[in-house]
């Protein structure tokens, strides 16, 4: 069984910046950690690799700086990493970050499960599993909170929805994004640091995965942060009088200028 | 102070420290008022892979000796003494197997250790055999190609809830002391069962049993080392593992030397911290003396160990009895700083306290080994003249 995690690396605060000139977050001094919804993935793809043997790669597209996100994933349990990381994928959007790693994961070629966290806690959209499985063209379930069963090109798994959750089997490949409900992400091993220390991680640029000109990048991203702002919090509280009756009056003739 | 810790040691410590505090403060609180064995924990230990420590890399441990092992311990200690017991206990098990298993032995039985998989206890102790470990009744008959064990064992850190268990017995009880042998027992062998889980003062996480033996039948291979020396077997192991008591206990001192500053300088009475108070400052400046005491002696002690040298009973009793001692002082005094609410169930210090009382009782009781240590120095005086 061969499991790709897809996993970020993110400001480890809540407290963060946006530059107002690029309307990017400043990342400059702020403490980076993996993404914490990966951190879900990853276990779940080391507990299927003990379940029915395999291998974990853990890949990752960003700066130069986010090869220690990937190390970080070895000693948690991860085989290999993989960094994707090049001039031309920067300023990607959610659509164009999912055609960098779908090409990265064809390149990988012998897949079965692709597991991504729910959404990233910077961008907060929770659009590359679902884009990643339509660009490859394989089936994707969302929420993912029990993976029930898997075996050669079979998997049955929970997705947790508003009231339940519901019960879905689809062949392997596959992408599946995971909730935090799934387990409880073990720490680092000693062996799994050590070994962290001194992997090897590949980078594999625009070139050695051969993307299309233009589909990666800013100029492959179709979609623009045209603002981001910092919402004003006003409160504006008023106290109705009079009895009940009158009371009642006032707030429908209120909601009804509202509405 | 600075220890020169390795690489790998500086590494060990500090995932100890983690486990200790994201998966065992959140919950020792829990686990000593319903008195839980942590299986939850001994997963992420094993987890961590810190069950390997002081195995060898040949048998798929980290190769690290018993003062790496107290780094760890201390960590964990820190947060809850129970715990750390139950860790330490695992180490106590798994001794005589690395002091006198022979290859096969190793072979079935450290990977399985290593990987924490299993976890494994070690029955000395009897109703009529404590400090006198020459008091000992429970028998293995050689009886063919097996030994026929029947006795009790008492008060057995981790009894019930590991797999391996090193059990010594008089394979000759007409030459007392001298006719016992070490064996290795696994649970589930006939005619081995557990007696009641003891309630505690401290440690209460840990559990504690009765070991029964009736009529238990366990091939030859199981037996440590040669018939006869399970005696010799029980005080080596219990030399090397006695920085490990000593080790529990600096960990306890630490977490309630921590608490303590911390209270004292939150806690206002008279119009300030009471950490302005001088009678409260000269409390926490002898904790943190005796402390860090306690911990060179510990530490150096491990290493000797470590270095491979022979004669290690007076020191690895002087770091057991002065450690447990100081830690018993330190946690008194955590109490005495935290004042009225110290005594309550609501703060951690009252279960550091009573975690700290059976350090000095365990592993030879701190009276025991004061003689252990005059009789060297009477021995070593007697051999000048």
């Amino acid at each position: 069984m061969n499991i790709v995690v897809c996993i970020k690396q993110v400001p480890g605060t809540t407290d963060i910046k946006i530059d107002p000139e690029t309307n990017t977050l400043v990342r400059e001094g702020v403490e980076s950690i993996v993404n914490p919804f990966d951190c879900y993935a990853l276990e779940e793809g080391v507990r299927l690799k003990e379940r029915c043997s395999g291998k974990v790669t853990a890949i990752s597209m960003g700066p130069p700086q986010a090869e220690q996100a990937l190390r970080e994933t070895i000693s948690l349990g991860a085989d290999e990493a993989i960094l994707l990381s090049d001039q031309a994928f920067a300023g990607s959007d959610t659509w164009a970050t999912s055609y960098v790693l779908s090409k990265a994961i064809s390149k990988i070629a012998d897949y079965d499960v692709i597991i991504c966290g729910r959404q990233t806690l910077d961008g907060d959209t929770g659009q590359v599993g679902p884009e990643l499985a339509e660009m490859l063209e394989i089936p994707f379930v969302a929420y993912v909170s029990k993976v029930e069963e898997i075996s050669e090109g079979y998997m049955r798994v929970q997705r947790m929805v508003e009231e339940g959750y519901e019960t879905i089997e689809m062949p392997l490949p596959a992408v599946i994004t995971v909730v935090k409900e799934i387990n409880v992400p073990r720490l680092p091993s000693i062996r799994g640091t050590m070994k962290s220390k001194s992997a090897q991680i590949p980078v594999w640029t625009a070139d050695d995965i051969g993307i299309d000109e233009g589909k990666a990048g800013i100029a492959g991203s179709p979609t623009r942060v045209v603002k981001v702002f910092f919402p004003q919090r006003t409160h504006k509280s008023e106290i109705l009088q009079g009895s009940l009756e009158e009371q009642i009056d006032q707030l429908v003739e209120k909601l009804e200028e509202v509405i | 102070m600075e220890y020169f810790l390795t690489e790998q040691q500086e590494l060990i410590r500090s995932l100890a420290r983690r486990v200790a505090e994201e998966r065992i403060l959140p919950v020792r609180a829990e686990l000593d008022e319903k008195e839980e064995f942590p299986w939850a924990i001994v997963k992420d230990l094993a987890n961590a892979d810190l069950f390997r420590i002081f195995i060898p890399e040949e048998y798929d441990g980290l190769g690290e000796g018993v003062f790496t092992l107290c780094l760890a311990v201390e960590e964990l200690s820190r947060a809850c003494g129970g715990v750390a017991v139950t860790y330490a206990a695992d180490a106590l098990g798994a001794m005589p197997l690395l002091l006198y298993g022979n290859e096969e032995q190793k072979q079935k039985y450290l990977p399985d250790i290593a990987s924490g998989a299993k976890l494994t206890a070690f029955g000395l102790t009897e109703p009529t055999a404590g400090s006198d470990a020459g008091g000992i009744r429970t028998t293995a008959i050689h009886d063919g190609d097996d030994y026929i064990i029947n006795g009790t064992k008492q008060f057995i850190t981790n009894g019930g809830e590991a797999e391996i268990y090193t059990v010594i017995a008089l394979t000759d009880p007409s030459r007392g002391s001298r006719g016992a042998s070490a064996f290795i027992v696994e649970k589930g062998t006939p005619g081995f069962t557990f007696g009641k889980k003891e309630k505690k003062m401290g440690m209460r996480t840990s559990a504690t049993r009765e070991l029964v033996f009736h009529n238990c039948r366990v091939p030859k291979e199981n037996l440590l080392g040669r018939e006869g020396s399970g005696f010799i077997v029980t005080m080596k192991t219990l030399d090397s593992t006695r920085p490990g008591v000593g080790a529990v206990a600096v960990g306890l001192a630490q977490g309630a030397l921590e608490a303590a500053v911390a209270y004292a300088q939150q806690r206002e009475q008279f119009g300030h911290p009471i950490s302005a108070i001088q009678a409260v400052q000269h409390i926490l400046a002898n904790m943190a003396m005796e402390l860090e005491a306690a911990r060179v002696l510990v530490y150096a002690t491990a290493k000797t160990i470590d270095s491979g040298a022979k004669n290690i009973s007076e020191i690895g009793a002087m770091a057991k009895v002065f450690a447990t001692d100081m830690a018993m002082k330190v946690t008194t005094d955590a109490v005495q700083v935290f004042g009225g609410p110290g005594y309550m169930r609501d703060y951690p210090m009252e279960k550091m306290m009573r975690d700290a009382k059976i350090n000095q009782i365990w592993e030879g009781t701190n009276q025991v080994l004061r003689n252990v240590i005059a009789l060297e120095l009477l021995k070593r005086k007697a051999l000048r003249d």
